[in-house]
C-alpha cells in the first residue's frame, strides 16, 4: 500500500537517509525511535508537507512523490489532536467530506458508524476546546476516517493521554483498525502498543531505518546493536566466538549453533537470566557464579547487577524474589539463561 | 506591616509621575472647551468635512493595508526564506522614518519629473493635493502596524492544522479561507484598528502632500495657528474622542483574545 524507495530528504541539519518502507494493504505497522530520530519528518514526507529530494513514494501503487498533499489519500493523526478550535466536533469530523466525492447516504452512514464506535454521541454540538484529552482524540480519529484514507499516520496518538484513557484508545484503534480497509503507520514510543497494535515494527534512528520486522523478530533477534540497547537488551557485550561458544574476559558463554562470520556482538534480555542462591540443576547451559555489585529499584521490579570476571550482567527480578532470595549487594548468586536466550550480531 | 524600602516608594513616586504626565494634559484639553461651543463646533461645516475625511481615508488606508498586507503577512509567518529579516526590516521602515520626510519622499516618486508621477498624471490621478495622496500618505504610515499585527495572528495558529486540513483533501485557498482566516479575524481585527488609529492621528506627512483637502489633525494645526488655543481645543475634543473609541475596541479586542491563548 506504501512503498517507501530510496527517500533521502535535508531539513536543516537534519537528513532522512536512504528510506525504504514497504507496508502492506491494512496492515498496522509501527514506526519506533528514540527523539529526534526522523520519524514526524517521515510522516510528513509520506503526506507531502516536506519536500523530497531524492527517491520515490507510492501509495497505493500510485507514484505521489510530487503530488500535492491533498490528493494523495494520506491522513495524519497527530498527538496533539489538532481539531479546529472555531468548528463543532461533527464539522470537524465531517470537514472533508466535500473534497471527496462521497455519497451522501455513505457518509450519513459512515458518520453514525465512526461516531457510534467512538462513542461521541454527546459531544456532537461541542467545541472542541472543552473535552478532554481522550474526546479529543477519538474526534480526530473520526475526523481522520470519515474520509477513509487509503493510509492513515498517526503520530504518537496516544502519547499525550493519561494512562487511563491511553488503554481505551488503542482499543478503539484496533477496532477501527479492524473495521476499515485502511493502512495504519503509526508512531509510538510505547512498547506495550507496539506489541499489542502492530503486525509490523520499524526502527529509525538519525534519519535511517535500522530495522524493520514483526514485533517478535525485533524484541527478540535485534539485528544492530542500536536496536538491541533500543528494545531493552540490557546485557550486551563484545565477544570473541570459537566454535559454538562466545568469549567474554574467559566466560564461556554457550550460543548453540556457529555464528555468522561478522558477527561480534551478544545480548542477553535481562528478564531470560534466571537468578539462584545455589547452583542450579536445570537445563540451561549458561550458569555463572558473580557477586551482587548493586540492587537498583526500578518500581515494580528490581534491576540486580552482578559482576562475574569483569563483566556486569543486569536482570530483573520482582521485589518479591528480592525478598525470598534475601539478596544483598556483595553477595555471591548463580545466574543462567538458555542458550537460545543468547542474540548475536 | 511590612516596612517597604525606599526603591519601592521611588518606583511608586515615578509611575505616578507618569500617569499624571500623561493623563493632565488631554483631561485638561477635553474639559477646556465648554459642552456648549464643543456642540457648536460639531456644526462648524469644515470641522465635520475634515473629521469624516479623516475617517474614511483612514478606513481607506486599512482597506488597503488589509487587501495587500494579509498575504504578505502569512507569508512571512509561514516560511523561512533568504532575506525575511531585510523584508521585515523594509516592512517596518515607515515607523522609524520621520513624517514630514514620508510625505518629501512620496512627493518624489509622484511630482511630474518621476516615471511613475507623470504615469499617475497620464491617467488623471492627482497626489499632491489631493484625498488620493491622503490615502496614499496614511496607507503608507499605517501598513506596518497592520501587517505585523496579523503576521503574529498567523504565527499563533498551529500549521499543524493547515497539514491536517490538507490531508483532508482540501486546498491550499480552501486551507486558507476555512481555517487560517476564521482563526486569525480576531489579529486582523486587531491590525486593522491599529492600522487606522495610526493614520487618523498623522499629520506631518500629510500636511506635507496635502494641506487641502482639510484632515482634522491639519484643521486642529491651522485653527491654532490662525486663532489661538481656544479655537482649536473643540475641534480636538472631537478627534479625541474619535481615537478614544478606537483605543477602548482595541482594548477590548485584545483583552480577549489574551485570555482565550
Ligand atoms: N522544519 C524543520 N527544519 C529543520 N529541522 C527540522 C525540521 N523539522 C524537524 N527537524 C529536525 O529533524 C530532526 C528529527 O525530527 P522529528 O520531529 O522527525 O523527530 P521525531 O523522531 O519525530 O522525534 P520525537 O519522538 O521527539 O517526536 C530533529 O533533529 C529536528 O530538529
Ligand atoms: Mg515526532
Amino acid at each position: 500500500m506504501i512503498e517507501i524507495k530510496e527517500l533521502c530528504t535535508k531539513l536543516g541539519e537534519f537528513r532522512l537517509d536512504d528510506i525504504n518502507v514497504a507496508i502492506d494493504k491494512n496492515e498496522f505497522f509501527v514506526l519506533m525511535g528514540p527523539t529526534g530520530a526522523g520519524k514526524t519528518v517521515l510522516l510528513e514526507a509520506i503526506t507531502g508537507l516536506i519536500p523530497v529530494q531524492k527517491g520515490c513514494i507510492y501509495v497505493g501503487g500510485k507514484n505521489v512523490t510530487t503530488l500535492s498533499p491533498e490528493k494523495r489519500g494520506v491522513g495524519i493523526v497527530y498527538q496533539d489532536y489538532s481539531l479546529f478550535p472555531h468548528m463543532t466536533v461533527r464539522e470537524n469530523i465531517t470537514f472533508g467530506l466535500r473534497y471527496n466525492k462521497i455519497k451522501k447516504e455513505t457518509a450519513k452512514e459512515r458518520l453514525n458508524r465512526l461516531v457510534k464506535n467512538l462513542s461521541l454521541e454527546n459531544l456532537l454540538n461541542r467545541l472542541p476546546t472543552n473535552l478532554s484529552g481522550g474526546e479529543n482524540q477519538r474526534v480526530s480519529l473520526a475526523r481522520a476516517l470519515m474520509i477513509e484514507p487509503l493510509v492513515l499516520l498517526l503520530d504518537e496518538p496516544l502519547s499525550a493521554l493519561d494512562p487511563r484513557f491511553r488503554e481505551e484508545i488503542r482499543e478503539d484503534l484496533k477496532k477501527l483498525h479492524k473495521d476499515s480497509d485502511t493502512t495504519f503507520l503509526m508512531v509510538t514510543h510505547d512498547f506495550a502498543e507496539a506489541i499489542s497494535l502492530a503486525d509490523r515494527v520499524a526502527v529509525m534512528n538519525e534519519g535511517r531505518i535500522e530495522q524493520t520486522g514483526t514485533t517478535e523478530e525485533i524484541f527478540r533477534k535485534p539485528c544492530s546493536t542500536f536496536v538491541a540497547d533500543f528494545v531493552g537488551m540490557k546485557n550486551l557485550f563484545a565477544v570473541h566466538f570459537s566454535g559454538t561458544e562466545a568469549r567474554i574476559n574467559g566466560l564461556e558463554i554457550d550460543i548453540g549453533y556457529t555464528p555468522p562470520q561478522r558477527c561480534s556482538y551478544i545480548a542477553i534480555r535481562p528478564e531470560d537470566i534466571v537468578l539462584s542462591v545455589k547452583k542450579l540443576d536445570s537445563s540451561m547451559r549458561n550458569s555463572f557464579c558473580g557477586v551482587i555489585k548493586a540492587l537498583i529499584d526500578r518500581g515494580l521490579y528490581y534491576e540486580v547487577w552482578m559482576e562475574a570476571a569483569n563483566t556486569v550482567f543486569k536482570a530483573t527480578i520482582t521485589k518479591r524474589s528480592l525478598f525470598e532470595l534475601s539478596l544483598r549487594e556483595g553477595m555471591n548468586i548463580f545466574f543462567s539463561f538458555k542458550a537460545t536466550a543468547v542474540h548475536i550480531f | 506591616m511590612k516596612v517597604k524600602e525606599p526603591f519601592f516608594w521611588v518606583n511608586i513616586s515615578c509611575g505616578i509621575i507618569i500617569m499624571v504626565f500623561i493623563v493632565l494634559p488631554l483631561v485638561e484639553m477635553l474639559t477646556a472647551p465648554s459642552l456648549s461651543m464643543v456642540k457648536e463646533t460639531i456644526k462648524d461645516k469644515d470641522v465635520l468635512r475634515s473629521i469624516w475625511l479623516s475617517i474614511y481615508t483612514a478606513g481607506l488606508a486599512a482597506l488597503f493595508s488589509f487587501v495587500f498586507g494579509t498575504p504578505l503577512a502569512y507569508i512571512l509567518a509561514r516560511t523561512d526564506f533568504v532575506g525575511k529579516r531585510l523584508v521585515e526590516s523594509i516592512v517596518d521602515l515607515p515607523i522609524v522614518i520621520p513624517h514630514p520626510v514620508v510625505g518629501i519622499a512620496i512627493l518624489s516618486v509622484a511630482g511630474k519629473n518621476h516615471w511613475l508621477g507623470q504615469l499617475f498624471s497620464d491617467l488623471g490621478i492627482r497626489i499632491m493635493g489631493s484625498v488620493t495622496g491622503i490615502v496614499i500618505v496614511l496607507t503608507f504610515v499605517g501598513l506596518p502596524f497592520y501587517v505585523n499585527a496579523v503576521k503574529n495572528g498567523f504565527e499563533s495558529i498551529s500549521p499543524r492544522l493547515e497539514n491536517v486540513s490538507r490531508s483532508l483533501g482540501a486546498s491550499m485557498t480552501s486551507t486558507f479561507f476555512r481555517i487560517t482566516f476564521p482563526l486569525a479575524w480576531r489579529s486582523i481585527l486587531i491590525g486593522l484598528i491599529m492600522c487606522s488609529a495610526r493614520a487618523i492621528s498623522e499629520f506631518g506627512a500629510v500636511v506635507v502632500v496635502a494641506y487641502h483637502p482639510m484632515i482634522a489633525p491639519v484643521l486642529i494645526y491651522e485653527r491654532f495657528e490662525a486663532y489661538g488655543l481656544a479655537y482649536s481645543q473643540p475641534v480636538a475634543v472631537w478627534l479625541v474622542s474619535l481615537c478614544l473609541v478606537l483605543f477602548f475596541v482595541l482594548r477590548i479586542l485584545t483583552l480577549r483574545t489574551g485570555k482565550s491563548s
